[in-house]
């Protein structure tokens, strides 16, 4: 019987894990417990991306009061939309964008999507070389391409910031001997007003933002889960016991 | 009557009007299980805590999800951030279902290894079966809820394959769709369907399950009948009672469970994508077609068995039919395994083998599905299909003549 174990444990398939995309990417040092860098995500997010992004799924106040933000702050530096009736949109509403989808449709060729859940169905290092990843490109609307999302519909943004990037090739022959021009690297053409180092903060601290976006309590659900193992060991340990104690009897 | 206290008074009154100490007595206190359980043994009672859960959590859920196709997706959202807990109810149900196809797979890969569903056990088995049909049904429609990319696209593709059915395929799809289109009309029927229809039959099979089994007892890992060696008194020498022996014991085994179970609620409850895809945090879109359509992994052994079957005929029925026989034939097991010897232990090595065979097959196979056709897979997949129906064909031809141990006349225990 245990060898009949062993046998089906050498022979099951390993599953392998394999990267899809062939340009090298980098991991992002998520880090959700960080404030400062959430707050700084939250600040350069609603600045340059919610033009055309919503968080449809966030209200203002949850963001005031995981990120230690009073609402007043939050209310006076983050609220720039209206409701229906024209007042400023208040503190419990999610963050919607003004923004019509006829305009957002027309203009980029697609809906800009919402990013509540981005790093979920991406992933966060996804996100981060995604907003370090554009590179010029004459042949595109917006004259740029991105390296995480071949002919992507949105225009470099943060562009001020880390400035133009122009695509580096090599030439590379594939297994049936014919040589492809494949994108190695980016190289910065026009500096921006940020440094290399400096924009990598940028992204890192938007993509941390993003990522507490798309799960708020995360860090409620570790928390808890910390006690409830506690618990559940020491129930464990005294059923055990207690199946024991009936058990002697058993001959 | 004056010495009783008032509870002996309120359950005498009770047991005059309703068999409460009866039936609690014959299903628990005066039934005998045979005292070699191993660990095999801790996943039927395992799989009632997780159908209890499912319930529960279930109950919680609906009152805040909304099965409209314009609000669904954002009601799971509210229901992750604003709703007291939602987070982890709704997590404890996502989770709880992949948990009851572990518990159920593993739960009758002990009937395989002991012959738990050999003569009497027959309809137990079929039961069980019956059980487990209606649990693929209940995921099925559970899936569509969220209306994430993956809901959308796995129930399209899986009506679909109704709709290969000869003749009354495309009417067929129509009609449980009630629409062209994978729609509103289906997402409120699917709704319905998973949380009055499907769990109403769920308890009902496992009442039969339960009672069924209480009538032919419990089957052991050494296959013996312990009914046929009892005491004087008529009690089963290799029995003991089931409340409090394995009450107790499968105590101690739902706190180990839910130790595990706890873990990927709390820290890993995507599971690398395998228990909550990724692809279900986008919202359904009926104009893009994702790359790569996979179930969710308790169904790919079967879709794998359906991919592996080229179209014949410009049809795609071919794979259907070999994807519901592979479920169907289960359901046949008592009798295409001839052997009157129900353990393992005593069984030949060529039974083992198959058995070796049947699990690479399957996982194999399960493997597979959640993995695109390219490459060597399709060949694998074709391997390991032949793996999965030689195990009951080979099984057919072998049982009648097996060579087997002697069965001692006591169970072995310690």
């Amino acid at each position: 019987m245990k060898t009949l174990f062993l046998i089906l444990g050498l022979l099951l398939p390993a599953a392998g894990l394999a990267s899809d995309s062939g340009f090298p990417m980098e991991k992002a040092k998520v880090d959700r417990a960080d404030k400062a860098s959430l707050q700084r995500g939250a600040k350069y997010f609603v600045n340059y991306c919610m033009g055309c992004h919503s968080l449809q799924h966030l209200r203002y106040n949850r963001l005031a009061e995981d990120l230690g933000l009073n609402e007043e702050l939050v209310r006076e530096n983050l609220i720039f939309t209206h409701d229906d009736e024209g007042a400023p949109t208040k503190i419990g509403d999610t963050m919607k964008i003004a923004m019509d989808h006829w305009y957002g449709k027309t203009a980029f060729g697609t809906l800009p999507p919402d990013l509540t859940l981005v790093t979920r169905w991406r992933n966060p290092d996804w996100v981060y070389n995604y907003l370090r990843g554009f590179y010029l490109d004459e042949t595109k609307q917006w004259g740029v391409n991105n390296v995480m999302f071949p002919n992507v519909g949105m225009p470099h943004v943060l562009w001020e910031l880390q400035g133009w990037q122009k695509p580096v090739y090599e030439d590379r022959v594939d297994q049936h001997g014919n040589s492809h021009k494949v994108l190695v690297k980016l190289e910065l053409a026009e500096p921006g007003t940020m440094t290399a180092a400096e924009f990598d903060r940028v992204a890192l601290d938007i993509t941390n933002f993003l990522a507490y976006a798309a799960e708020p309590a995360r860090q409620m659900r570790h928390l808890v889960g910390f006690w409830v193992l506690f618990f559940l060991l020491i129930l464990t340990g005294v059923a055990y016991l207690l199946k024991n104690e009936y058990w002697r009897d058993v001959k | 009557m004056k010495d009783q206290s008032i509870l002996t008074c309120a359950l005498n009154w009770l047991d005059e009007r309703f068999p409460l100490t009866k039936v609690w007595r014959g299903a628990m206190t005066d039934y005998y299980a045979p005292k070699n359980f191993n660990i095999w043994y801790f996943f039927g009672s395992l799989a009632l805590v997780v159908l209890v859960l499912q319930i529960l959590t279930g109950i919680f859920l609906t009152m805040n999800y909304k099965p409209d196709a314009n609000l669904a997706f954002g009601s799971v959202e509210y229901i992750m951030r604003d709703v007291e807990w939602g987070w982890l109810i709704r997590y404890l149900h996502s989770t709880g279902a992949s948990a009851f196809f572990v518990v159920v797979y593993l739960h009758m890969f002990r009937a395989l290894l002991y012959g738990s569903f050999k003569q009497p056990r027959e309809l137990l088995w079929i039961f069980g079966m019956l059980i487990y049909l209606t649990l693929m049904g209940e995921a099925f429609f559970g899936y569509l809820l969220p209306w994430g990319q993956m809901s959308y696209w796995g129930a399209q593709v899986i009506i679909n394959l109704f709709g290969s059915v000869p003749f009354i395929g495309e009417d067929l799809a129509v009609w449980i769709r009630g629409d062209y289109v994978v729609s509103d009309i289906t997402l409120n029927r699917f709704f319905a369907l998973h949380v009055i229809a499907l769990p109403l039959a769920l308890l009902g099979l496992v009442v039969a399950h339960l009672v069924a089994l209480r009538e032919v007892g419990s089957n052991n890992p050494d296959g013996i009948e312990i009914k046929k060696t009892k005491s004087k008194s008529g009690i089963p020498l290799d029995g003991i009672p089931f409340h409090p022996y394995y009450t107790v014991k499968d105590i101690f085994g739902v706190a180990v469970f839910l130790l595990v179970f706890a873990v990927i609620v709390f820290f890993i409850p995507e599971m690398g994508g395998y228990f909550l895809e990724h692809a279900n945090f986008i919202p359904a879109d009926n104009l893009k077609t994702p790359e790569h359509i996979a179930p969710l992994w308790y169904f790919t052994p079967f879709y794998s068995i359906l991919r592996a079957i080229p179209p014949m005929f410009q049809s795609q029925f071919p794979g259907v039919l070999a994807m519901g026989v592979a479920v169907v034939i289960l359901f046949f097991l008592p009798w295409i395994d001839r052997n009157p010897v129900k353990s393992i232990r005593y069984r030949s090595a060529a039974y083992k083998w198959l058995l070796v065979v049947f699990v690479i097959s399957f996982i194999g196979l399960g493997y597979l599905g959640t993995k695109p056709a390219d490459g060597i897979r399709p060949l694998l997949a074709r391997i390991y299909t032949v793996g999965y129906f030689g195990f009951f064909i080979a099984l057919y031809f072998i049982s009648k003549n097996e060579k087997y141990k002697i069965v001692p006349d006591r169970v072995t225990y310690k």
